[in-house]
């Protein structure tokens, strides 16, 4: 037994105590599950929490119909494993129902109106809670959010009128039809995610190691080339030894070149990495407070 | 320690996200997509890169030039990893200040070496020793605009000591900086020769303020019962919880709160491990060798006795923008206790101008700190909060509205 608790055990100590919270105070607590790292590890610090009980969240994953294969056979496989229930909420039905509207124009994707699908999630599975694997270090304004973070009946953040957040007492206290979102891992870098990974052994999908993909270059990074992408004029699809840093829709999200094809080498390099990893995502560039703006429409 | 928490606070425009920009810029912990960025916005703004930017996220503070809400921000140097909060300094925004403090071990008072000392000084000195940061750095910032002379920083430190004594402040240190410039921050300033002592960043990496709960008798505020209700764990009944105080082991007699019962460890859980021993600040679930009735709020404890009463003195940090009258009921929350409670005085208001506690008219106001006596339904289970941060701390949420109000410290 270590005497003397490491940063990191620290870190996997306040996680698990919020996720306990979470559970306590909220009636369906669920878990925002993208498929990607970081909700993965709130989905493994959520199993270690209740141990040996199972996890006793559903995974929500909010489908854009624009997925990596991969990403949809790991959450299949994933949530079989662990022994959770899966709601999804699917971007095409909406759009169908004409609830929500495809994005126009060249830049247009389907970003934005993720939100619509998750707030009409939350409605008809009468979710209180949704948990994400959302870190104060991925963005500026997610800098500024509370671990319990507030949401209206129309699912908007407020930032200018957050509750004060004292100590470890968390306040979940709502009116009917509001929600809260809450961050787990609010306090963790990047690096602290990959250095958890390596140290619980947890899986991922293989999108995040190196191998020679299909990519064209589009706004200042190589993005996969898929069924949901038409190329415009001059692009012209190469293979590439690609990696992920973030995984999103695969119409918007940018790998970059990378060798690191085992979980040393990925460390190794982002240890040497001078961008943020949401740097290679188009959402996050359209304006200087874009992300701010869709959280307070009910974004993640 | 290898991780320190630290808080910025000060008057409005006295530097505070000035200096964080520079601390992280300095110690090379800023991304180059987010410095391109802040370059980018700092032009549009038509100002030189303006380093505030990389705390002052939210769309209103850019515009309004101030900071609207904590921001946290992550770096490491090779000797300890630093997670600060950059509060606001706004008096409209004191209670986001005391969310950025709460979970600090440390504060960096900021002040303008021309002005000095002026009221939210004052304010946030008292809030940073109410809630008990066990080291300040007082950062007499702006020398750049009194010509870097000395006299300006004795001045302000001089003026100081009296509101240290007065907020019991306890461990404080002072530097001589420029945020904008950048001497004395991360790297040494050759314009204040007289000026020996180390840099802002050296002496956050030295600091070690001493955190008494983790030394205490043991305290274990339970947040739910783990029951597995498998064939496997048929008759496991495990209490999940994060250790307050003190540590505990395998073989170990506690009492269970409030029954007052005794009981012996025989399990102690992280995931799927099992543990010998549970510090202060981990979170492990805990197994006892006979059945007694625990439930969320009931607290385990070895040692002393912790405080078993429903009428408790605190001092009271009144947050909410609708004042406190009397009569009106709140709920209590903390982690030994949860329940109805009402203000059955307000003993004293502290008066920021003489820095004396005075008697009030009963109301609390805003931003207001009280001495009070709270009345709770039920006895919780808690400290004094100068022992222990974690049982001593609550708040006060408005039944109605789920607001919190006030944020409490038990004497
Ligand atoms: N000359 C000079 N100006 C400074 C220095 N530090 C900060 N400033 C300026 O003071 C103004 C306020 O700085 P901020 O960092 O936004 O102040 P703050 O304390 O964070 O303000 P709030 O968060 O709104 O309370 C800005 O115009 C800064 O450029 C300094 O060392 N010297
Ligand atoms: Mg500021």
């Amino acid at each position: 037994m270590k005497e003397q608790p490491s940063f990191l055990d620290e870190l996997e100590a306040e996680a698990i105590f919020v996720i306990r919270e979470a559970y306590a105070q909220f009636e369906r607590p669920t878990i925002l599950f993208s498929g990607g790292k970081d909700s993965i590890v709130v989905s493994h610090l959520a199993q270690k929490a209740f141990a040996p009980a199972g996890i006793p969240f559903a995974l929500v994953h909010v489908d854009t119909g624009h997925n990596f294969a991969e990403t949809l056979e790991f959450r299949d496989r994933y949530v079989k494993q662990i022994g959770a229930e899966l709601i999804v909420g699917s971007v095409q039905d909406s759009i169908n129902r004409g609830t929500a509207q495809e994005e126009q124009g060249p830049l247009g994707n389907r970003n934005r109106i993720q939100s619509v699908t998750l707030l009409e999630t939350i409605d008809r599975e009468r979710i209180d809670c949704l948990m994400g694997g959302g870190r104060r270090d991925e963005e500026k304004a997610r800098a500024k959010e509370r671990f319990f973070s507030h949401r209206d009946a129309f699912g908007q953040w407020d930032p200018k009128n957050q509750r004060p957040e004292l100590w470890n007492l968390f306040n979940g206290a709502k009116q009917p039809g509001e929600h809260f979102r809450v961050f787990p891992i609010s306090n963790w870098t990047e690096m602290n995610v990959w250095h958890y990974i390596r140290q619980e052994g947890i899986e991922l999908p293989s999108l995040y190691f190196a191998a020679p993909r299909q990519v064209i270059w589009r706004n200042g990074s190589w993005l996969p080339v898929s069924d949901f992408i038409s190329l415009r004029a001059g692009e012209v699809p190469i293979t590439k030894t690609i990696r992920f840093r973030t995984l999103g829709d695969i119409t918007i999200t940018g790998g970059i070149e990378s060798d690191a094809d085992t979980l040393d080498s990925v460390i190794a390099e982002v240890e040497t990495l001078r961008q943020t990893e949401r740097g290679n995502r188009e959402d996050d560039k359209r304006s200087e407070s874009s992300m701010e703006e869709r959280k307070k429409q009910g974004y993640f | 320690m290898n991780v320190l928490r630290f808080t910025t606070a000060g008057s409005v425009d006295d530097g505070k996200s000035t200096l964080i920009g520079r601390l992280l810029y300095d110690s090379k912990s800023v991304f180059i997509d987010q410095l391109d960025a802040v370059a980018a916005s700092s032009k549009r703004r038509g100002t030189e890169l303006d380093l505030s930017l990389l705390t002052d996220g939210l769309k209103d503070e850019r515009e309004q030039g101030i900071t609207i809400d904590v921001a946290y921000r992550y770096f490491a140097t090779p000797k300890r990893n630093f997670i600060l909060a950059d509060t606001p300094g706004h008096v409209q925004y004191t209670r986001n200040m005391v969310t950025g403090a709460s979970t600090a071990d440390a504060a960096l008072i900021l002040i303008d070496a021309r002005h000095g000392v002026v009221e939210q000084t004052r304010r946030h000195s008292f809030i940073a020793g109410l809630l008990g940061l066990r080291a300040v750095v007082v950062c007499v910032n702006k020398m750049d605009l009194v010509d870097y002379r000395e006299p300006a920083f004795t001045k302000v430190c001089e003026d100081f000591e009296a509101l240290r004594k007065a907020a019991g402040l306890p461990e404080v240190h002072f530097v001589p900086l420029s945020a904008l410039v950048g001497d004395n921050v991360v790297d040494a300033s050759g314009r204040m020769p007289w000026y020996q002592g180390p840099t802002l960043l050296s002496l956050l990496e030295d600091l070690e303020p001493i955190e008494p709960a983790a030394a205490s008798d043991f305290r274990f505020p339970v947040q739910l019962v783990i029951r597995p209700r498998t064939s496997e764990h048929h008759d496991f009944r495990g209490y999940a919880g994060r250790v307050a105080g003190g540590r505990i082991a395998l073989g170990d007699f506690i009492t269970v709160w409030p029954e007052g019962i005794e009981a012996v460890v025989n399990g102690i859980y992280l995931g799927s491990q099992k543990l010998q021993t549970a510090s202060y600040g981990q979170s492990v679930v805990i197994t006892l060798d006979r059945d007694v009735n625990v439930a969320r709020t009931s607290v385990l404890s070895a040692g002393s006795q912790p405080k078993r009463e429903a009428s408790l003195k605190a001092r009271l940090c009144w947050l909410d923008s609708k004042s406190h009258q009397p009569g009106l009921r709140y709920e209590f929350r903390a982690p030994g206790g949860q329940g109805q409670a009402m203000i059955a005085e307000v003993a004293k208001v502290l008066n920021l101008d003489t820095l004396e506690y005075e008697l009030g008219d009963g109301s609390l106001g805003t931003n207001q700190i009280a001495e009070v006596v709270l009345r709770c339904a039920q006895a919780p289970t808690t400290e004094a909060y100068s022992d222990q941060r974690i049982m001593g701390g609550f708040v006060l949420v408005d039944p109605v509205r789920g607001a919190t109000v006030a944020a409490g410290m038990i004497q």
